[in-house]
């Protein structure tokens, strides 16, 4: 590739981790419009709000966050295990960060099943017969923010792929670990985002 | 993999092919040159279609009534001009081509700080591009809601809508790669000893530039991507009807777009900042006050969008903390101007192309920022609101301030992209006619506002009829002149006499490199010492 030209020589950890941290930013902010659309329709709605959080399921909440928390360490442990240099406990950490991200999904998937069964998704004819404005509002905007979340999950999923194969490949090792701090940093966010979204749906009732 | 070293220092980057060629040389190239260049070529091809689509408007308000088209085209073609200049042209324009192109060169790297990552910006940016362009081929009409994709109308038109608003959202990501990797590059890779207060005005501009568009430009991605929900499953955030508030997104949508204007004006004044000190010969008037008021217009710049909502329905509280804000904000821009004009004092001023459109560049943009105090003023602005006196301000501002800054640029560095001088005095007719055409399109607008002429209409009151065919003469005008700068420039390209090092006598780094530059830039990385400075004349 003609930009190995220019650049082999070229490795800036500290500068691809400012670039990380910039990118984060840049998620939060995407993230935090969401929010104050849900702080705006909350303080209007407070009454909807309330009824419509009870709709929701705690305990597959609680075990979700459980499980991204969970991950959250399983990654930072391996970033402490590449240091090491022990590539085999990498891998195996970074494959049960990819495990516990799966199933996240998964628990997702029935829970909006679930919802779905019970004729709850934006559009339904259950919701504009039978539930308030702030009711339908506050579905909306849990079907979009944690849709958006687990589009994040998705994507640090890919990434945390791409990690994998880097590291079983011997191109990130000890030396050369920006890829799977970055990625760490990256799904510490994804895991953060969860930690704001659960309550404001789940436990604020 | 090759060793930096392999690469001969007297190939310029024109030349060299690396292992492609033809234009794979040039779609697959990570050097930031040309990636510069490649945004320029695709900038200007979508600049034309907007020309003509502004063309086509003058020339439907040349008479009241229908001339050429109906109020539904006419709608479809405000709004597709609009998002193209916004989101294509002035959004992304100088920081895309002038930044990529001279950003490293002027801080003494060799790159930006990820090159592959620059070259994918410019791949989403034609993605964006071709996404906007696919809303008009097909689909139920083309988009008709104005640039700014108000809603309830964004949801609820039957046009075209989803291909539009997922384009600008695309564009808005290449945007914020780009300003990512502009300021890692300027953490990072600034030459030995180039502190924070030796770097020069440009670059500086650019870092301003880079932050805005990395927090604000998500807002508005989200924003955009709840129409697009809205318009699909009906989620309700911005629909009445569901309990949610339109004026909402109205806010949201200028949470950014009123940041993307200082996006679009920081770094029209950094070239500005370059080519005034180099025709006058003289070290700039109050390095730090400009570098000062940039970070002041990217902070503050933050915190006046709610002007753009002053007849929407806001407290009044929220009115008079905004009109105070803006009138704050135009201080630091003021200060600019004043900084402008004292390098020139006592300069030996070396009255060239650029200089012209730097010079007229101050004067299209004092009109454009003193008519901006006009609507930034409670009183008058409910007068003027949503009348052609707006549309002249922000074209003063956006076109006036912005478009004469990039041919101020390009007639200034061009030498040192292309390695070629163009002709001087077609260069100074075109700028001439450019510039009479410009004050006669958009002047005779102030005028047309403040008698109460609405804007997005394609017929007008008898009354209005006069003024209405001095600005269409004038967009032929200026259409003329531009026609005539582009000829002048491709013929030049092609064979201009060959330009120097350095033929403006510039300080800053991109004039010590061969034109055009080689392909690595420098053969040894520059070293700034204690007494440099970029403008020491």
């Amino acid at each position: 590739m003609s930009q190995a030209i220019h650049h082999d020589e070229h490795y800036d950890a500290e500068g691809s981790k400012i670039a990380m941290w910039l990118f984060i930013f840049t998620e939060l902010l995407l993230f935090g419009g969401l929010f104050i659309i849900y702080s705006v329709y909350r303080y209007l709605n407070q009454d909807a709000f309330h009824l419509a959080a009870e709709e929701l399921n705690t305990t597959i909440g609680a075990i979700n966050t459980v499980i991204l928390l969970v991950s959250s360490m399983t990654i930072a442990m391996s970033t402490s295990a590449l240091q090491k240099r022990q590539k085999g406990t990498t891998l195996l950490l970074l494959g049960i960060t990819l495990f516990l991200g799966l199933v996240f999904l998964v628990n997702k998937y029935f829970e909006w099943g679930v919802k779905f069964e019970h004729g709850i998704f934006p559009g339904s004819e259950h919701m504009t017969e039978n539930l308030s404005q702030g009711e339908i509002l506050f579905f909306g905007l849990y079907f979009v923010m944690t849709g958006l979340h687990a589009l994040h999950i998705i994507i640090g999923m890919i990434i945390i792929g791409v990690t994998v194969a880097k590291v079983s490949s011997g191109k990130v090792h000890a030396d050369r670990s920006a890829l799977l701090e970055n990625s760490g940093l990256y799904w510490h966010l994804v895991d953060l985002i969860w930690i704001f979204l659960f309550p404001l749906f789940y436990l604020i009732h | 993999m090759q060793a930096s070293s392999h690469i001969p220092h007297d190939v310029s980057y024109l030349e060299y092919k690396g292992k492609h060629n033809g234009l794979l040389s040039w779609i697959l190239s990570t050097d930031h040159k040309r990636i510069g260049l490649l945004y320029m070529y695709s900038m200007m091809t979508l600049f034309l279609v907007g020309v003509v689509l502004g063309l086509a408007m003058k020339f439907e308000l040349i008479a009241p009534g229908k001339t050429i088209m109906d109020a539904q085209d006419y709608n479809a073609v405000f709004t597709v001009h609009g998002v193209i200049m916004i989101f294509m042209i002035v959004v992304p324009g100088l920081p895309a081509v002038f930044g990529n192109f001279l950003l490293p060169i002027m801080i003494g790297a060799k790159d930006v700080a990820f090159p592959k990552l620059n070259l994918a910006s410019w791949y989403v940016y034609i993605a964006g591009a071709l996404l906007v362009i696919a809303s008009l081929l097909f689909g139920d009409g083309s988009p008709d809601t104005g640039w700014t994709f108000y809603a309830p109308y964004s949801f609820k038109t039957g046009a075209n809508m989803l291909p539009a608003i997922f384009g600008a959202f695309v564009l808005g990501f290449s945007s914020i790669l780009t300003g990512l990797n502009f300021i890692v590059t300027i953490h990072r890779m600034r030459a030995p000893g180039m502190g924070w207060t030796k770097m020069p005005l440009f670059p500086w501009t650019l870092y301003g530039t880079a932050w805005i568009q990395l927090l604000a430009t998500p807002v508005v991605g989200i924003t955009l991507v709840l129409v697009a929900l809205e318009r699909i499953f009906g989620i309700g955030v911005f629909d009445p009807a569901l309990g949610g508030d339109p004026i909402l997104y109205q806010h949201l949508f200028w949470i950014y777009s009123h940041p993307a204007v200082y996006i679009m004006i920081l770094p029209a004044m950094g070239a500005i900042s370059e080519v005034i000190p180099t025709f006058s010969q003289k070290h700039v008037f109050g390095y730090k006050a400009i570098v000062a008021s940039t970070m002041a217009i990217a902070f503050v710049g933050y915190f006046v969008w709610g002007h753009h909502m002053f007849t929407s329905g806001m407290s009044g509280t929220a009115q008079y903390t905004f009109s105070i804000l803006t009138f704050l904000v135009a201080i630091p821009s003021a200060i600019k101007v004043f900084n402008w004009i004292s390098t020139m004092y006592k300069g030996s001023i070396n009255v060239q192309t650029p200089f012209y459109w730097a010079a007229s560049f101050i004067f299209v943009f004092m009109i454009g920022g003193l008519s901006g105090l006009v609507l930034g003023a409670l009183a008058t602005d409910v007068y003027v609101h949503d009348t052609a006196f707006v549309v002249a301000h922000f074209h003063f501002i956006v076109f006036g301030g912005v478009g004469f800054a990039f041919f101020a640029a390009i007639h200034y560095w061009f030498p040192k992209m292309f390695g070629r001088m163009y002709d001087s005095l077609w260069a100074n007719v075109g700028w001439i006619i450019f510039f009479i055409g410009f004050l006669a399109l958009y002047s005779p607008m102030f005028y047309l506002g403040m008698q109460g002429m609405p804007r997005r209409y394609y017929d007008y009151l008898e009354q209005f009829h006069a003024a209405n065919i001095l600005s269409t003469l004038g967009s032929w005008v200026m259409t003329l002149g531009l026609v005539i700068i582009i000829i002048n420039l491709f013929r030049s390209a092609k064979s201009g006499p060959i330009a120097g090092k350095n033929p403006w006598n510039g300080k800053t780094l991109e004039w010590t490199v061969p034109s055009p530059p080689p392909v690595e830039n420098f053969e040894t990385i520059p070293v700034y010492h204690e007494k440099d400075g970029p403008y020491e004349y």
